[in-house]
């Protein structure tokens, strides 16, 4: 193999596991394109190279004892700095938790040390998942791989860029309101918000808990598969985790399939505020699936309307009282404590030096919709919104088995362009929000490049709660039939670097 | 009484109402696997859950779930349906998470009552709610005088007791008491925790903080219809202090009110050393907790066939067990209380059941056995003498192997822990002597030892064989069965009586 930074994850384990490269020689190789590449592009914010390769070398012992290997034994992966690895470094972005290094394991971490997955580093994200560009982190801006004066997205914009950069065939973000699905739109590649319940999130620093769902990033949906059904399952540690089998999503995957598959285009996810280039593949691709076999038609959902101005009150209401933890008092940063300050000055003062302006603003309007007084008004009627959603949602998959739309209004914009107007930067959630509040799978892959810009196109498929599987057999067939069309995978033509 | 608390209770009615918190029994704490024992070394019994930290997540304790509806159904709650746990935000350094999970407006419990008995009469104290929370974990201010927090130079915080399951049990307002407001707000508590010891939920233990009480308590102008300001008191936790703060309270207020002032809505503090409270912070700017629903935890549906099983399950509650011993014993229920406020009851139950009579069982613990744990200052129920004992010494008596002299020295030896009853009689030579021919002797000693004596009764003034019988006894030491020395002396000295 020529460059092992090539290929798909599938294909590094099938090496692996025969022998013909090492699990090293795999994580050698990506250390070595992060080290090359990472400069410029900025995905990780720790890069644990004694970690991987000792993982990695752990692996080629059980593969010379004669052990079984898992299906992604030995790939490397890129963890959003979000999800905790016992003993090294986690700040979800932040100053506040600079220097902590968590005593436990994430679930999600516990089951790829499990299935053998070498995790090579913690990536870049907005400040405790808050944003849609990773501008919002404490630690510099992410560079999007396909031109780098523009954002990959957020909140996991490191993840995004690691991925679609070729640091990592894998990578393991977060989705509050978009955070998987919108970087991976932006950036070329797949990328997945599991089933609420669907994946634990133990040991995942909650953002808004509701709504925080851990899933994969992959160059191709079997890549992306494959991870789901790692981190994927029940876990007592999480009493929001669903206790039923997990939907066989590598088979869906392996045999995409949309002979007679309902497919229902929300009305309200399109039409004013979309770009024109985004518009066109979209339409392109599902005009694709109409001619795969698929039986193509419009849905109204109009409540999705209302689902952008409730989850502004739901994930900031629960983000003020998730985030109150950081305090100076146990972890993290500590400001102020000159002996002569109270221990509620240096928690005040430190909170306002460890916290950035968008972590901030947020704090603020959840402390101010929980207020009594407010709180029927704000964080009620939000609730109320969000069962309508549900409501929509419902009747929406009575007639059809998926719904699609565009996975975000535009293209990645520019680096700076949106942080001085936050309204604008949260319309690159509007597509995504409605799954969050809903709790349903849902997927973002690749259609095309954008006629006015050349930018990668996303396509937002979701399905109903623990059909998961949905995802995949559809966004399999779309996948083959796209790159038919092309002569390759899209994201081969990213830019080298 | 004194001048003021009878003033006070001429012009004003008492209403008091007593918030309980009970720390469970569980043997882990409420949201995570750590132990509960009390006082182990600080910080030991903690984990990455009840320390807060960044991405950990809660999972209801089922123990502590279980226990909380039985004591709404000792209390004659309604047991809900569905409810959730919410979170109270606020900030202080012994809440690792700076919100406590707790519920708000959807407890476990509602609507229930608890019988209370004072002197002869019995008073239904309503019982608003009970709900469950997790513990804070504890405080120590080091450097200044008081251990308090002003002056101190630092703080400590210890954890352990952090997510420790607590039950907070909350009566309704109760009126009507007047006079007796202290007595029954004391015998609440009293009856709560016999009842929270029935059930085994606690150890219910005042003095280690495992019941922990606060006393609201307001005025009303006698034959107002508007209810007066009240004051919530913190800090009481003992049986006597309860007593103490409620009465304080009423003069206090009073006091103040006579004046013309007006009584401030606040927490007050209860001195133990003084009796009486002083004002802690007002509440009249209501302190916001911001309540909204828990997100990290699933509501609790307790199935209704399984809440009647927990039902059908109780023990017999205090109030009813003494209302049978009542009857079985036949005593009053003043003798009851007696014995209730001696903490006889047990011992007294179980030794009818050795086999004593419940006349004699009463007579010895509340007689004899409550007068030597006064001497020593002990409960009696700790006194080293089992029910056994105390219904052997009994059947001896009763027998007439005892006299009630010789019985009391029976017991002395049992305390002074020489063995068994049958082994003190033994040991100590102690069994009556009722033998004729030893009798027989000394009987003639004595008459030939007081022929005047003997004369008189030989001339039918039979009370002077009283004098004969005193010799005797007073010649075997008092062993003799003075009944039987009566007889003998009577039937030599020829008379009929
Ligand atoms: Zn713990």
């Amino acid at each position: 193999m020529a460059d092992l930074t090539q290929a798909s994850a599938r294909e590094l384990a099938r090496l692996i596991a025969t022998g013909e490269v090492s699990a090293v020689e795999v994580t050698q190789a990506h250390l070595d394109r992060i080290s090359a590449v990472d400069a410029k592009v900025h995905a990780f914010l720790h890069v644990d190279a004694d970690g991987a390769l000792g993982a990695a070398r752990a692996v080629d012992e059980k593969r010379s004892r004669g052990a079984d290997l898992g299906p992604l034994a030995g790939v490397p992966l890129a963890l959003k700095d979000v999800l905790t690895q016992k003993d090294v470094p986690t700040t979800c972005g932040s100053r506040i938790l600079e220097g902590w290094r968590p005593p436990y394991d994430s679930t999600v971490v516990r089951k790829l040390r499990e299935a053998d997955v070498v995790i090579l580093g913690k990536t870049n994200m907005d400040e405790f998942a808050m944003g849609s560009s990773t501008e919002n982190s404490a630690f510099g801006v992410t560079r999007n791989p396909w031109d780098l004066e523009r954002i990959p997205g957020g909140s996991s914009g490191g993840s995004s860029a690691a991925v679609s950069s070729f640091q990592a065939p894998l990578a393991i973000g977060t989705d509050t309101g978009g955070s998987i699905r919108q970087p991976a739109a932006v950036t070329g590649i797949v990328g997945v918000k599991p089933t609420y319940g669907g994946v634990s999130r133990y040991g995942l620093v909650a953002f808004s808990s509701s709504l925080d769902q851990a899933g994969p990033f992959a160059r191709n949906i079997l890549d992306a598969a494959l991870l789901h059904a790692t981190i994927a399952g029940h876990d007592p540690l999480d009493s929001t985790s669903i206790d039923a089998p997990v939907p066989d999503v590598v088979t869906a995957a392996r045999a995409g399939d949309v002979t007679g598959v309902r497919v229902g285009v929300v009305r309200e996810l399109n039409g004013e505020g979309y770009d024109a280039g985004v518009r066109q593949r979209f339409s392109e691709a599902v005009a694709l699936l109409t001619s795969l076999g698929a039986e193509v038609g419009e849905v109204s959902c109009p409540h999705f309307d209302y689902a952008m101005p409730a989850y502004y009150l739901i994930a900031p209401s629960e983000a003020s009282s998730n985030l109150a933890r950081f305090d100076a008092m146990r972890y993290g940063l500590r400001v102020g404590d000159d002996g002569t300050r109270s221990a509620e000055e240096v928690m005040a003062m430190t909170r306002a030096a460890g916290f950035g302006p968008e972590v901030k603003r947020r704090i603020m309007i959840g402390t101010y919709a929980l207020s009594s007084g407010y709180y029927d008004a704000y964080y009620g009627s939000a609730q109320k919104v969000r069962t309508l959603i549900s409501q929509d949602f419902a009747a929406a998959f009575e007639k059809f088995d998926v719904l699609v739309s565009p996975s975000t209004p535009t293209t990645a914009f520019r680096i700076g362009e949106r942080t001085d107007d936050p309204l604008k930067m949260y319309l690159a959630d509007l597509d995504t929000i409605p799954s969050n509040l809903a709790g349903n799978a849902s997927m973002s892959l690749p259609v095309g490049l954008s006629p006015d810009d050349g930018l990668p196109v996303g396509l937002q498929i979701m399905a109903p709660a623990l059909a998961d599987d949905r995802l995949y057999r559809v966004a399999a067939v779309l996948e083959a039939a796209l790159a038919l069309q092309w002569g390759h995978a899209l994201i081969e033509e990213a830019p080298a670097l | 009484m004194s001048t003021t608390y009878d003033e006070a209770l001429a012009n004003y009615e008492p209403v008091f109402g007593l918030e309980t918190h009970v720390e469970l029994g569980t043997v882990s704490k409420m949201f995570c696997g750590c132990g509960t024992t009390f006082g182990a070394p600080p910080n030991t019994q903690v984990c990455p859950v009840c320390l807060g930290l960044p991405g950990s997540l809660p999972v209801a304790n089922a123990m502590a779930i279980e226990s909380t509806i039985r004591i709404g159904l000792a209390l004659h709650c309604t047991i809900a349906r569905w409810c959730r746990f919410a979170r109270k935000n606020y900030f202080y350094p012994d809440m690792p998470k700076n919100f406590q999970i707790s519920q708000y407006d959807e407890p476990l419990c509602v609507e229930g009552y608890l019988d209370v008995e004072v002197g002869d009469s019995v008073v239904r104290v309503g019982i608003e709610r009970v709900h469950l929370e997790e513990d804070t974990g504890k405080s120590l201010h080091v450097g200044g005088s008081t251990g308090r927090i002003h002056g101190a130079t630092h703080s400590l915080v210890d954890y352990n007791r952090a997510g420790i399951p607590l039950v907070e049990i909350v009566t309704k307002p109760v009126p009507g008491t007047g006079a007796l407001a202290p007595e029954v707000a004391r015998a609440y508590v009293t009856e709560l925790r016999e009842t929270l010891r029935a059930l085994g939920v606690s150890d219910v233990r005042m003095e280690e903080g495992s019941l922990r009480c606060d006393v609201n308590l307001s005025l009303n102008r006698v034959g107002a219809t508007e209810w007066g300001t009240r004051s919530e008191t913190k800090n009481v936790n003992s049986l006597r202090s309860v007593e103490r703060a409620v009465r304080s309270e009423i003069e206090r207020q009073s006091e103040v009110l006579s004046a013309g002032g007006r009584v401030v809505q606040e927490t007050r503090h209860f001195h133990e050393d003084t009796g009486v409270t002083t004002s802690g912070r007002s509440k009249e700017m209501a302190e916001d907790y911001r309540y909204f629903p828990e997100p990290d935890l699933v509501p609790i549906a307790p199935a209704a066939d399984w809440v009647e099983s927990l039902r059908d399950a109780l023990p017999e509650l205090p109030f009813e067990r003494r209302r049978r011993l009542r009857e079985e014993w036949g005593i009053s229920a003043l003798d009851m209380q007696a014995a209730l406020n001696a903490g006889a009851v047990a011992a007294i139950e179980s030794t009818v059941a050795a086999g004593a009579s419940p006349r004699d069982a009463y007579k010895w613990w509340m007689g004899e056995l409550a007068r030597q744990a006064n001497e020593r200052g002990v409960e009696v129920s700790t006194l080293p003498v089992t029910p056994s004992d105390v219904a052997r010494i009994s059947v001896l008596v009763n027998d007439g192997k005892l006299t009630d002299k010789l019985a009391r020295q029976v017991l002395d030896g049992v305390l002074a822990c020489e063995g068994s009853p049958d082994d003190v009689v033994a040991a100590r030579g102690l069994e009556v002597v009722s033998d004729d021919a030893a009798l027989g002797a000394a009987v003639d000693a004595a008459i030939g030892a007081d022929p005047d004596a003997a004369q008189k009764v030989r001339d039918g003034k039979v009370a002077a064989a009283g004098a004969l019988v005193g010799a005797v006894m007073k010649a075997t030491g008092g062993k003799a069965d003075a009944a039987r020395v009566r007889e003998l002396v009577l039937e030599r000295l020829n008379t009929d009586a």
